[in-house]
């Protein structure tokens, strides 16, 4: 093996998912809900890989197959690579499905299926997450980036492109429809913004959305999302920002 | 070296190979040796538009295949000398367009061209990528309808995103917008998207609006392109859009279905 470049290479790296957290083992129920939360937006969840936490339901003692949600989440579109909080059982049938177990323990992102009662718990901020599932045990763990700075776009964003800023994401010109911009940190549009606005997208609760006008398919602060179906309900005569507040979006005029 | 520009407009049927074939005699007819080469593989109509159908001997594919020189295969215009086209080919299968073989061809053709027009093909696959991949300028054909404005929006985002330009962070391509097929009377009735409403959404450099016209059919029909019918509104559309492209003020006719009006018209958003 003298003289070849190597066939390959492990590095530590990190790989979003959003977590789905049950709170209620009945199938019918669950496969519903999930319709529904996609049906609002067929593309943000199309193919989207999945954490499933079973913690919620173990806690209050209620079964489920794991074998069973996984198939069903499979045929409505998601790829479940991971399950967190399951029992001993349940961690059989995953590994038995090649699904890996995560053991993370922070609460991060979510999309909330079967809720039925406010949790008084600590504040669950619902998102797409960070989610390690490949660390390479003999790095050291790197220590956590400092935060990065802002991303400055001043071309429009069209239809079908995606803007990703690991800081805050501050845009000059319009976001067509059909156009998908995320930041980890606050998103600023100044200017019309129609397609998709994801801020917080590692869960920061306290990122905003500011924008110039608001006409927008879907905005998100940390995984808390309204639909242009929401939103369209209210025009807005001035800008407006974005907040998040006991988990609903806040939308208010600035002046 | 030539200027390259591409048709495009990610919708069918919206103009683009009309608004080629114009554009390109218009451009030659204004003094400038230029080339167009019909992108569309398998649907080949450009040859029809420019009357030529029944001269090709050799296409597009073949001169990228190495069976034939871009001499045996370019066609010279009937009625301008220094038009030219390169027509597609009818039989051929779309894999044997690749990058590395149209990049050669163009830079061929850039040798003895001032411009080169690439009629592209509808969609955002292959050809239509392939089409504006060595893009200088980009003429992005839109109807005033919303389908035919997201699809252009959309081929705006691979314009910025998928060129040879933007891949080696060079200045961007150069986007105008053509908007054709206008039917005043029917804006006035709030059936098709005014101007204002496209420009909202896309907020572009105005090159022209070509109105409906049955000169178009007309034209298609006798293989003459329409830019050569001076009486018709189209015809004179498109000399207007080529006059401005090389650098002529004109005051943007037929918004309103006749003149006038021209406050509102000017360029894009501010
Ligand atoms: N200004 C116009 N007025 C009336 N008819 C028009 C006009 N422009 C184009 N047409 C008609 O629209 C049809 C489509 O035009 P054309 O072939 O140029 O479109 P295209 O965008 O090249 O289509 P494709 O996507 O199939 O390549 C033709 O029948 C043409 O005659
Ligand atoms: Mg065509």
């Amino acid at each position: 093996m003298l003289n070849t470049s190597p066939v390959l290479e492990f590095k530590s790296s990190t790989f979003f998912a959003p977590i789905l957290i049950l709170f209620n083992n009945d199938m019918a129920a669950i496969e519903e809900a999930l319709q529904d939360k996609i049906s609002l937006a067929p593309e943000f969840f199309k193919d989207s890989p999945l954490i499933v936490d079973l913690r919620e339901l173990n806690k209050q003692s209620q079964d489920l197959d794991f074998t069973q949600i996984v198939q069903i989440l499979r045929r409505v579109g998601f790829f479940p690579i991971g399950i967190r909080g399951g029992n001993e059982q349940q961690n059989k049938q995953a590994r038995a499905l090649s699904i890996p177990l995560d053991t993370v323990r922070e609460q991060n992102s979510s999309i909330n299926i079967g809720e039925t009662q406010k949790q008084e718990t600590t504040p669950q901020p619902s998102v797409q997450p960070e989610v390690p599932i490949a660390q390479e045990s003999t790095n050291p763990i790197p220590a956590p980036p400092a935060p990065a700075a802002a991303t400055l776009v001043t071309q429009p964003i069209r239809s079908g492109q995606r803007i990703y800023a690991s800081g805050d994401l501050i845009i000059l010109s319009q976001v067509s429809a059909g156009a998908e911009i995320m930041a980890e940190g606050n998103i600023h549009v100044y200017n019309t913004l129609r397609g998709r606005a994801l801020a917080g997208v590692h869960g920061n609760t306290a990122a905003r959305i500011f924008c110039f006008d608001l006409q927008a398919e879907l905005i998100s602060i940390a995984g808390d999302y309204k639909t242009s179906e929401d939103l369209n309900k209210q025009t807005y005569a001035n800008p407006v920002q974005i907040y998040l507040q006991n988990h609903a979006l806040i939308i208010k005029e600035i002046a | 070296m030539a200027r390259i520009i591409v048709v495009t407009s990610g919708k069918g049927g919206v103009g683009k190979t009309t608004t080629s074939a114009a554009i390109a005699m218009g451009l030659a007819k204004a003094g400038h040796k230029t080339a167009v080469i019909d992108f569309d593989v398998g649907l080949r109509n450009l040859d029809l538009i420019l009357g030529c159908e029944r001269r090709v001997v050799y296409d597009f594919i073949n001169v990228i295949n190495g069976e034939a020189s871009l001499n045996q295969a370019l066609i010279r215009d009937k009625n301008c000398n220094l038009l030219y086209i390169l027509p597609a080919s009818q039989t051929r299968d779309k894999d044997a367009l690749t990058q590395e073989g149209v990049g050669k061809v163009l830079d061929e053709l850039s040798k003895e061209f001032q411009y080169i027009v690439c009629d592209s093909p509808a969609g955002i696959e292959k050809g239509a990528n392939l089409a504006l991949y060595f893009a200088d300028d980009a003429f992005v054909v839109t109807n005033p309808e919303i389908s035919s404005v997201r699809d252009s929006d959309r081929m705006l985002g691979i314009l910025s995103s998928k060129s040879r330009r933007a891949e080696r962070n060079e200045e961007p391509i150069k986007e105008y917008l053509l908007l054709t097929r206008y039917d005043a009377d029917r804006v006035k009735l709030g059936e098709m998207l005014s101007l204002e409403d496209v420009q909202e959404i896309l907020s572009l450099h105005l090159l022209g609006i070509i109105p409906e016209s049955k000169s178009v059919l007309s034209a298609s029909n006798a293989g003459i392109p329409v830019i050569l019918d001076e009486k018709s509104e189209a015809g004179q559309a498109y000399a207007d859009v080529v006059a401005r492209y090389l650098g002529e003020e004109r005051p943007h006719r037929f918004i309103d279905g006749k003149q006038g009006f021209f406050r509102r018209l000017f360029g894009g958003r501010k």
